[in-house]
């Protein structure tokens, strides 16, 4: 995409609000797009977008987990399930990105995983790589998922848990789903360093296997039982098998129910706007570094102004950068 | 004057792996070869056929009598075998995933025929196993598939003894890249499965299991390395022997006889300079016919231009010759083993040996050779060694004459002629198979048909034998497509690894000219005048599974910075403009080898252009004839590739600049 064929960001996101399969893709392209330009017209893009929707509707699953737990086939079914109620879904499948010096290219193969019909209008999957960002998730999963839940009724981010990811994936969705490798002593060791009360949902994939996959399952159950965290929820842990189906309606289950309680609670709108000031601030961070955050007033401050405004973070963003960009020009004035 | 000795061997069988538009046309280039001195047949199905589709599918538009002959139902079947003498015939059927349906349709037209099916001899290859590693003609998973292999086996085994049921092969692991040594290994784990899958059945009662064991055939490459093939099949011969003892306790030594059949190597024909094909071609046979006791049953070899297209009759019949030539002009049938008591070929043979004695435990350590299909660790394997391969030709390290050394050549007269040296499919087959198709749907009885299906969904939900239902569905006039349909819904399809994950090779930064380096920085700083990484699709339409050049082509993208969405084969043009639009790439590259690349490209462009997608940039890759490249190029494909364009980086460079001159941004040309 070059300048002269940046999209009109008005135009695109009413076509994105009437679920236009062509302006989601050319949305999602200019929220991936580091132009200048781009930048600018994809910040109008998300202040379009953006409402109360985005505090309210809807329903932003993280599904994350070690490499060869079955992921795929498990989103897979849950999709299946979704579509079967008519719901439509938007996923964002996120694979590893090759070091830089390595060339930093990536082999995005989840599509196909995925994919549960030839052909279906319900389903859109966009593939995105890590692109080495310390580790966790891309800085554009966050507008790309706000994006998709302004057209879709579920958005799924599928990423493969390596410690960042899972912290970062808590800080993007609503629901998040750790999907275990059943008869790995690792993944509880993994879990108990530290990110067992991350996940609201767990999953022990290939319950087929039997005795393995029980007694992860019993490990889990003793160590995810959490009462300091949300009270009401009880982190259910599931025994599913993506292969023969089995366990998979209850467990799909979890997730509107996860949903209902967090809309019961008062939870949902808080969280999600603690999300986009999230993600602001690593914005900010990432383009100006401690010093420039300090330049804005510091996090704490960034975040108050954030959540007075709300649904009109994207502008309040988007000053508070120029903010910090005419301060930093200020600070490197020579002072003779 | 030399008289020939009285006593020569028996020459092997003679073939030519043909078959192309329509049963009739494919019966007529049979009898014409049989006249020449072919000795069995050797029948090519189109893909349609191979994958369980009639031709009248969405999924067939194109494939119809393309690289083979199309087969919808015992009436094709007969014209198939026209004239031609069923219970004299040796017949050997490539065709995998519905080797079960087609050896159906030639036991009951057989039958109708009144000959008794126990004097039918042939084979169907059948082996299911490396279609997920190469060729790609699956359908149904591991489990069902191996299921119907061992069906066929059981059935064959007491109704049709003469038939080898499976032919497994270790052909196509060679073509997707494989070394001797992990050809020999994974042929075998395949045996060791199927065998194992037979005798898990219980149909065969264990005094009869060695009978069994003694039908197990293998299809097999031999490629330049002339001696160290030879020895391979030495150490086949080997191994085969020693496993099929220890393993099944089988007593009796001619029962534990590998017998092979070959089809010398493709992926080493060249498309430049093709006439040195035909010495490549004879070296290649030398491997499988020179030691008395590692000879081959039954060869057919390519014709000299199959890296051109698909080959005439003329083109086969100088192939036919070449085997010819060698067992009856030279002294090769007049000797025992000649190699036998050679130190160096035991010392070679020792070495594949034990070198595939080690992959073998390896492989059952990982669960046997379905498990390690699953975990995509065996097509990693392959796709990695295939890579090692085409890294030492764009090296220079191995030469290939008139491709990376002495390119120098005058214009050549046999490819001169107006028909491009190739042969051309009747344009007007798909649309007449789908008229036969439509007339035979009418003429047929609805009932009977219907409670054959019936009775063959029930067979494969249960674990009755498929063989005695799908006889049934070929005398009641059951279509191919409504075979492989009633399985899919008792089965389910499948999709294997495509063992692209393979890691970076660091090796690259080390080479001297560093053209990777080059790229590398030409892909980022692409990227970032376009502002985000480039992003390639890379897509097989229409039913070809021959995915070795996708596949090393999406590898090299992903090491050269490239994100790149593959998603395997036989994808509908619908499926690929969509994944094109739902990822927001920047170039679509296509790679087709079944012929079938004017249709399919046109499809695709069409759906791009349905999605408001028209500038998105579309290139090809496949065995295409130049004169259909224009045609491309007419049509909007800014780049085709051949396989004279052997040089993965050059097409890279040239994948960059496609997607910068797309984009307003100036070319950088050639690398350095």
């Amino acid at each position: 995409m070059t300048y002269s064929k940046l999209p009109d960001p008005e135009r695109l996101a009413a076509g994105i609000l009437r679920r236009e399969r062509a302006a989601v893709a050319s949305g999602l392209n200019l929220l991936d797009n580091k132009l200048p330009a781009a930048r600018q017209c994809a910040i109008r893009l998300l202040a379009c977008l953006s409402g109360e929707r985005w505090l309210n509707e809807g329903h932003l699953v993280g599904v994350t987990g070690p490499p060869g737990a079955g992921k795929s086939s498990l989103v897979s079914a849950l999709i299946r399930e979704w579509r079967r109620a008519e719901r439509t879904v938007g996923v964002l499948a996120v694979d590893p990105s090759s070091r830089p010096e390595l060339g930093g290219g990536a082999l995005l193969g989840d599509r196909i995983r995925i994919k549960t019909q030839s052909h279906d209008e319900g389903l859109f999957i966009r593939s995105l790589a890590t692109r080495n960002q310390l580790g966790g998730v891309a800085t554009e999963v966050w507008p790309m998922s706000w994006l998709m839940l302004a057209c879709f009724d579920i958005v799924v981010i599928e990423t493969v848990g390596v410690g960042q990811t899972e912290i970062d994936i808590a800080e993007i969705s609503d629901t998040v789903c750790y999907v275990a490798q059943p008869g790995s002593g690792d993944t509880i060791q993994y879990l108990k360093s530290g990110i067992i009360e991350i996940p609201d949902i767990f999953a022990v994939n290939k319950s087929d296997l039997g005795a393995p996959a029980r007694k992860t399952a019993a490990e889990i159950s003793r160590s995810a039982s959490r009462p300091d965290r949300r009270e009401d929820w009880d982190y259910p842990v599931c025994l599913v098998s993506a292969a023969t189906a089995a366990g998979m309606r209850p467990f799909h289950d979890h997730f509107a129910r996860h949903r209902e309680f967090l809309r019961d609670a008062g939870l949902l709108a808080p969280l999600r706007a603690r999300h986009q000031c999230a993600w602001v601030v690593r914005l900010l961070q990432e383009e100006f570094g401690t010093f420039g955050l300090q330049l804005a007033g510091g996090r704490s401050a960034i975040e108050q102004r954030l959540s007075e405004t709300r649904s009109g973070q994207f502008e309040e963003y988007e000053r508070m950068r120029e903010h910090i960009l005419s301060r930093l020009l200020s600070v490197n004035q020579p002072t003779v | 004057m030399v008289a020939t000795r009285n006593n020569r061997d028996q020459p092997w069988l003679m073939r030519t792996y043909s078959g192309h538009s329509s049963a009739r046309a494919s019966n007529a280039l049979y009898r014409t070869n049989l006249a020449k001195g072919q000795t069995g047949l050797s029948v090519a199905f189109d893909l349609p056929t191979q994958t369980g589709y009639d031709a009248d599918s969405p999924l067939a538009r194109g494939e119809v009598g393309k690289v083979g002959v199309p087969i919808s139902h015992i009436e094709d079947m007969s014209q198939l075998f026209d004239q031609i003498p069923l219970d004299r015939m040796n017949t050997s059927m490539t065709i995998n995933a519905t080797a079960a349906w087609l050896l159906a349709l030639y036991i009951g037209l057989a039958q109708r025929r009144g000959i008794d099916p126990k004097t039918l001899s042939g084979t169907t290859q059948n082996d299911i196993i490396k279609e997920y590693l190469s060729r790609g003609t699956y359908i149904y998973p591991p489990a069902p598939s191996m299921r119907l292999i061992a069906d066929t086996i059981n059935y064959t085994v007491k109704h049709v003894p003469k038939w080898n049921p499976t032919n497994i092969c270790s052909y196509h692991l060679q073509e997707a890249g494989a070394t001797p040594v992990q050809e020999l290994a994974y042929a075998l784990c395949t045996g060791m499965a199927v065998l194992d899958r037979v005798r898990a059945s219980g149909e065969i009662r264990a005094e009869e299991f060695p009978q069994v064991v003694e039908r197990i055939s293998f299809f097999v490459n031999a490629g330049m390395r002339f001696v160290e093939e030879c020895c391979k099949l030495r150490a086949f011969g080997e191994m085969w022997d020693a496993l099929t003892l220890s393993r099944y306790g089988v007593e009796d030594p001619k029962l534990r006889r590998f017998r092979y059949g070959v089809q010398v190597n493709s992926l080493g024909l060249t498309e430049a300079q093709p006439e040195n094909n035909v010495q490549r071609i004879v070296l290649e046979m030398l491997a499988v016919v020179l030691s008395k006791r590692a000879r081959a049953r039954a060869i057919q070899l390519p014709a000299w231009n199959e890296a051109m297209g698909l080959p005439r009759p003329w083109d086969q019949q100088w192939a036919l010759r070449m085997q010819q030539v060698m067992a009856f002009e030279t002294d090769l049938l007049e000797y025992e083993d000649i190699l036998d008591g050679s130190p160096v070929i035991a010392a070679k043979v020792k070495e594949l040996v034990d070198g595939a004695r080690r992959e073998i435990d390896n492989v059952e350590a990982q669960g046997g050779i379905i498990a390690a299909i699953e975990s995509g660790y065996i097509k990693r394997e392959l796709v990695s060694s295939h890579m090692n391969r085409l890294r030492a030709i764009e090296a220079g390290e191995m030469k290939i004459i008139g491709v990376n050394c002495f390119q120098e050549t005058a214009e050549s007269p046999l490819t001169g002629g107006s028909d491009g040296a190739i042969m051309k499919t009747d344009p007007a087959a798909e649309r007449d198979q789908i008229e036969r198709l439509q007339a035979h749907r009418r003429a047929r009885n609805e009932a009977d048909v219907r409670a054959a299906l019936q009775a063959l969904g029930d067979a494969a939900r249960s674990t009755e034998n498929i063989m005695p239902s799908s006889i049934r569905c070929a005398l009641a006039g059951v279509t191919t497509g409504e075979w492989g349909d009633t399985l899919r819904n008792a089965f389910g399809e499948f999709r294997p690894p495509t063992g692209i994950d393979i890691a970076i090779d660091r090796r690259e930064l080390l080479g001297k000219k560093d053209q990777v380096s080059d790229l590398r920085q030409r892909v980022a700083s692409t990227g970032s005048e376009l502002g985000r990484p480039l992003k390639l699709l890379v897509g097989k339409p229409g039913l070809d599974g021959h995915s070795n050049g996708a596949e090393q082509v999406a590898v090299k993208a992903r090491d050269v910075g490239f994100e790149v969405v593959y998603d395997g084969i036989r994808l509908t043009p619908q499926q690929i403009a969509q994944a094109a639009q739902e990822e927001g790439v920047h170039l679509v590259g296509l790679s087709i080898l079944s012929g079938s690349h004017m249709e399919l490209v046109e499809s695709v462009i069409e759906e791009l252009r349905a999605r408001d997608l028209a500038d998105l940039p579309v290139i090809a890759g496949g065995i295409i004839p130049p004169a259909d490249a224009a045609k491309l190029v007419e049509m909007g494909v800014r780049a085709v590739y051949t396989p004279k364009d052997f040089n993965l980086n050059t097409i890279m460079a040239d994948i960059v600049d496609v997607i910068r001159a797309g984009n307003g941004l100036t070319r950088l040309g050639l690398l350095h």
